[in-house]
């Protein structure tokens, strides 16, 4: 099986003051194409830190990854841009959406930036709203929205450049239960459809339930790593 | 590229009111810039197109005395056409209004103008009133004195019909006239005005339009030969305009580097509220980076819009620029001698759009750049960071340079001299780094000292001074420079003026009679007394010139290039008098005052006044003949005095003893206190027609038009110095606007958490007041400093500020300030707190 995403001893410390705070101690993984999974932990464990070191957000103190069969570690900010451009979708939990532009729009950034014909760019995100419902608001600005489906737009700008892994933080954290249901839904159906990996930070254990693949992180390290099958302790 | 640009204009849609604020900081200080600039190649057009104009003939030849032969000769064999004239003052006297004014009387004979033309109404006037015996006479004093043309001038002896209102003279603004109205009359039978006696100052002069052929170059190179031996004055169309244009350029330059602060006030708004505009931006930033966009595609965003925004405001500028220009003539027609022509100036206007949009970039790389570093990681984690903290320092070292370098080039370009440009960015980078390093303290200050005793609201209010999106800095360099260089305007103005007002501290003259001759001199005095006026001075006059010093003649020391005696004190006619004691505005320098002497076989004790000293380069105790209208008389050196020159008492180079001059021909100068300016009209009325000769200077008119002259010139500066007090104002709204939500949000919580309407007020007004007090204080005290500057190394007064200035200055300004920051919240206290942040978050 093909590793989408390979965590090779990966560290990341920061400076608070006078002491050296290590968020991310010596975390080693391989994730395989496809599959969903959730990283779960209390807060303060590394869940996010370690999202954002995967999705080629952040540089690792020490420790590689390798996303795609590409490494990260030498590549500059703006080639993980073009990696993350080609490769990964993002879904967050404070939906993340560029105010000024309208729900259409925002949609289509990951694909105008690389140049795709505005017409084409335009259809697939008009076919991506309609199959999270919201075909009829795709002119609507973000402030014009509401959470729910602010956190839809998202998902379809996420999955609008056919990403091969899609990370998504606290999806439903900012949502009600019924809203936050309903993009997990959408987020899984996707998943499936696209055939695309998930991995997902979050602090609701119904969610994680739902992946094929659950990594707990207790201070920065791995306290367990649950497939749906089988068991592994760290 | 292309989605750049599709996102750059995306992005605007909702943010172009936000951004009108900034665009405004540039309108303005590009119209300032495009307004000036358009003016002066305007001027300096007409000035090339009215070149002969502004002489009206080819060649214009002056002397005080009538010419020698030599001279006569030469320009008699110039051939072509010739027109002569005699200038002076004199009294002209109104007989239908029954007033009198000291006037400046052009006795011509000739077609002069030969270019351009004495405009008149009516018009024939210029032509006639030579073979009519006519006179021409300035039409404000026509309309000032109700007179019109077929009323009568009498000047001297002779009465004058008036033929015609002198509206235009060639070369001549109308400031020419603003010390005494220009009177033309002919120039045959001119002596039977009785005017041409002795102590009259005469300029005799001679216009000349060449014949076809006349090597210019060649008439000024004779001219100069000749000029060596016999000296007199002259001046061809070459020169006139090179002079003209000088005194044009210095203005405009002038005026142009005050309209470029405006200018580079708008810039520093510029970066202010690009800077508060990216920080907003920084979550879409870090999103943009996450979904893919690189570093350069992020800033280059929000480039574009600078860049256009910059282009539009520069746009609009340069109209508005335009659009001023045409009232430009207006403030100084007066003093411009040529008939402005207005065109659109369109390389005035390209200049303005790319100084306009070079000011935006250059002022917007500050945060732009900081935007290439701003992480993708801050979607997952809402961080709040300083932008200008994400630049390194080589980054913002090369930024400051870059500023640097176009500042000093654009001054260079402006003012054609590199040390100039030097100096100006040196010095406005002085004042701008006194001004942040004010604000940094005031931030500081208002954080350690923030006293617990005082009240909630005033702790609040003197908070607002230091935290996150604080307003003080943009202020302080803002508001501040634009204060400075307002107020040192005003100051300098005041300053001025100051040293020519007379009427403030001890009882001085306000009225000087001149040219009083032998004979008329107790009959005048008889007139005073009569009118039950009493007289200050009445001094004796006697001209003479110097025949050698210490043994060397005039001739000799002219003769000598190496001399170290000015060409001016030795060759001038000196006009000195004699009494027994010094008067109040004289004081000894060295050796000793002789008042007295019984014999003048022997060397006559004088005493000279220490300028005239230096530029004889002479010694007490040296030897001097003068040569008293024909009679030598042998004097030496025995004190100096130092004369206060400015005040209106008849003040003297050479003071003699009594006892030596009293019988050479001499005349009277005469100094009173006229209770009031209808008794002084009356005298001078009454003087006059008995003594038509006797010129009275009217102190009090004097200082009048002085001050008239004064404000006309100020008003010019103050206009183009306006642009930086409105740039001041749009930047602080400006500022003020980009942290409106801010405020919104705090004072809406405020009410939420119960504080009244008064107390969200309150904190406002402490906060404001706090900045404009600050802003003013720093702002008008390095305008006194710049003054005292100006004072010392330019003008040569010692400066005293004027606290009823500052002071109302301090009070507009603390209350625009207030107004700003008050109208920034408006709305807040009267709405429903929910529905005002509804409003602000869409």
């Amino acid at each position: 099986m093909n590793h989408i995403l390979k965590l090779n001893k990966l560290n990341r410390q920061f400076k608070s003051g006078d002491k050296i705070l290590t968020v991310v101690n010596n975390i080693s993984f391989e994730m395989e194409e496809g599959i969903s999974c959730a990283i779960v932990g209390p807060s303060g464990s590394g869940k996010t830190t370690l999202l954002g070191l995967s999705a080629g957000l952040d540089q690792p103190t020490s420790g590689e990854v390798v996303l795609n069969n590409i490494n990260l570690n030498p590549l500059t900010e703006d080639q993980r841009a073009e990696v993350r451009n080609k490769h990964v979708g993002f879904v967050f939990q404070t939906f993340q959406l560029v105010p000024t532009l309208t729900a259409v729009e925002n949609v289509m950034v990951p694909l105008e930036l690389r140049g795709e014909a505005s017409n084409k760019v335009r259809e697939r995100a008009l076919e991506l709203l309609n199959e999270v419902g919201l075909g009829e608001r795709s002119h609507h600005y973000p402030t014009q929205l509401s959470g729910g489906e602010q956190q839809r737009v998202a998902v379809a700008r996420a999955f609008i450049n056919n990403p091969k892994i899609l990370f998504a933080d606290e999806p439903t954290g900012n949502l009600d239960s019924e809203t936050g249901e309903h993009i997990e839904n959408l987020i899984f159906d996707l998943n499936r459809k696209e055939g695309t990996t998930l991995v997902l930070v979050t602090h609701d254990l119904e969610l994680a339930e739902k992946c094929d693949r659950v990594i707990k992180l207790k201070n920065g390290e791995v306290d367990s790593d649950v497939f749906k099958s089988e068991e592994v302790t760290a | 590229m292309s989605w750049v640009f599709k996102m750059a204009w995306r992005d605007s849609r909702s943010n172009r009111k936000k951004l009108f604020l900034y665009l405004a900081a540039i309108i303005v200080g590009v119209a300032a810039q495009v307004a000036i600039s358009s003016f002066r190649e305007n001027l300096n057009d007409s000035i090339n197109e009215q070149s002969k104009e502004l002489l009206g003939a080819d060649l214009e030849v002056e002397k005080n005395d009538p010419f020698h032969e030599e001279l006569e000769i030469y320009l008699d064999s110039l051939g072509g056409e010739r027109s002569d004239a005699l200038s002076f003052t004199s009294m002209a006297f109104f007989p239908k209004s029954g007033t009198t004014r000291l006037s400046q009387i052009t006795a011509l004979e000739g077609d002069f103008p030969y270019y351009g033309e004495l405009k008149t109404e009516p018009q024939s006037a210029a032509k006639t009133f030579q073979n009519t015996s006519g006179a021409l006479v300035d039409e404000p004093i026509l309309l000032q004195f109700g007179l019109q043309p077929g009323d009568s001038v009498k000047i001297g002896l002779v009465t004058y019909e008036i033929a015609g209102a002198l509206q235009e003279i060639p070369g001549q603004p109308v400031a020419a006239s603003f010390f005494g109205p220009r009177i033309y009359i002919p120039k045959t039978n001119i002596e039977a005005t009785g005017l041409l006696q002795r102590g009259s100052q005469l300029e005799y002069i001679t216009y000349i339009k060449y014949p076809d052929g006349t090597d210019p170059i060649l008439v000024e190179q004779t001219l100069d030969i000749m000029n060596d031996s016999v000296r007199f004055g002259y001046d061809d169309v070459a020169e006139r305009k090179e002079e003209v244009g000088e005194a044009i350029l210095y203005l405009s330059n002038f005026l142009n580097l005050i309209g470029f602060i405006a200018l580079l006030l708008g810039g520093i708004g510029v970066a202010s509220s690009i800077f508060v505009y990216v920080r907003q931006k920084i979550s879409t930033v870090a999103v943009l980076r996450c979904v893919g966009a690189s570093s350069n595609q992020a800033m280059n965003i929000f480039l574009i819009q600078a860049v256009f925004m910059g282009f539009i405001g520069s746009a609009l500028g340069a109209l508005i620029g335009s659009l001023i220009q045409l009232y430009l003539p207006v403030l100084v027609q007066d003093f411009v001698p040529v008939d402005i022509e207005l065109t659109i100036s369109w390389s005035s206007i390209l200049i303005g759009i790319v100084t306009g949009v070079s000011i935006s970039l250059i002022f917007a790389l500050f945060p732009l750049l900081a935007v290439r570093k701003i992480s993708p990681l801050f979607t997952l984690r809402s961080v709040d960071i300083n932008l200008s903290k994400l630049l390194n320092w080589i980054t913002r070292f090369s930024l400051f340079g870059l500023i640097a370098v176009s500042v000093i080039g654009y001054a260079w370009y402006m003012l054609g001299n590199f040390l100039a440009a030097l100096f100006f960015t040196l010095g406005l980078t002085f004042c701008l780094a006194l001004l942040a390093g004010i604000a940094f303290l005031i931030m500081k200050g208002a954080k350690k000292l923030n006293p617990k005793a005082l009240g909630y609201e005033f702790r609040q209010g003197l908070a607002n001074l230091y935290r996150p999106n604080n307003q003080t800095s943009t202020l302080l360099l803002t508001f501040g420079l634009g204060v400075t260089l307002i107020s040192s305007l005003y100051l300098t103005q005041d300053m001025l003026l100051g040293t020519i007002n007379f009427d403030n501290g001890e009882d001085l003259p306000n009225l000087a009679l001149y040219d009083i001759q032998y004979d008329q001199n107790d009959g005048v005095n008889k007139i005073i007394l009569d009118n039950g006026m009493e007289l200050r001075q009445n001094v004796p006059i006697v001209t003479m010139r110097l025949q050698s010093i210490n043994d060397t003649t005039v001739a000799e020391f002219m003769a000598d290039s190496s001399r170290k005696p000015r060409r001016w004190a030795l060759n001038r006619e000196y006009r000195s008098t004699y009494r027994d004691s010094l008067i109040s505005t004289e004081n000894i320098e060295s050796g000793t005052f002789i008042g007295i002497v019984e014999n003048f076989e022997t060397l006559v004790p004088i005493s000279v006044s220490t300028d005239l000293m230096q530029d004889l380069n002479a010694q007490v105790g040296d030897t001097i003949v003068w040569d008293v209208q024909g009679i030598p008389i042998s004097s030496y050196i025995s004190s100096t005095r130092a004369v206060n020159w400015q005040t209106p008492q008849p003040n003297f180079f050479v003071v003699f003893p009594t006892g030596v001059l009293e019988s050479a021909p001499q005349f009277f100068a005469t100094t009173l206190n006229t209770p009031s300016r209808e008794a002084s009209l009356d005298l001078q009325q009454k003087i006059v027609q008995a003594y038509p000769n006797v010129s009275a200077i009217d102190i009090g008119q004097v200082l009048e038009t002085v001050r008239d002259f004064i404000d006309k010139i100020t008003f010019v500066i103050q206009f183009i110095g306006l642009f930086s007090i409105i740039t001041g104002l749009i930047v602080l709204a400006g500022s003020a606007a980009t942290s409106r939500f801010q405020r919104i949000r705090e004072a809406v919580l405020l009410r939420t958490l119960g504080a009244k309407k008064n107390q969200v007020i309150k904190i406002q007004v402490i906060e404001y007041v706090f900045l404009g007090v600050m802003a003013a204080l720093t702002g008008l005290t390095l305008s006194v400093g710049a003054s005292a500057l100006l004072g010392y190394f330019y003008f040569d007064i010692d400066f005293v500020p004027n606290f009823t200035i500052l002071a109302i200055e301090s009070l507009i300004l603390i209350a625009l300030v207030l107004i700003i920051g008050l109208l920034n919240t408006r709305g807040v206290h009267t709405r429903p707190p929910l529905e005002i942040l509804r409003d602000q978050a869409a």
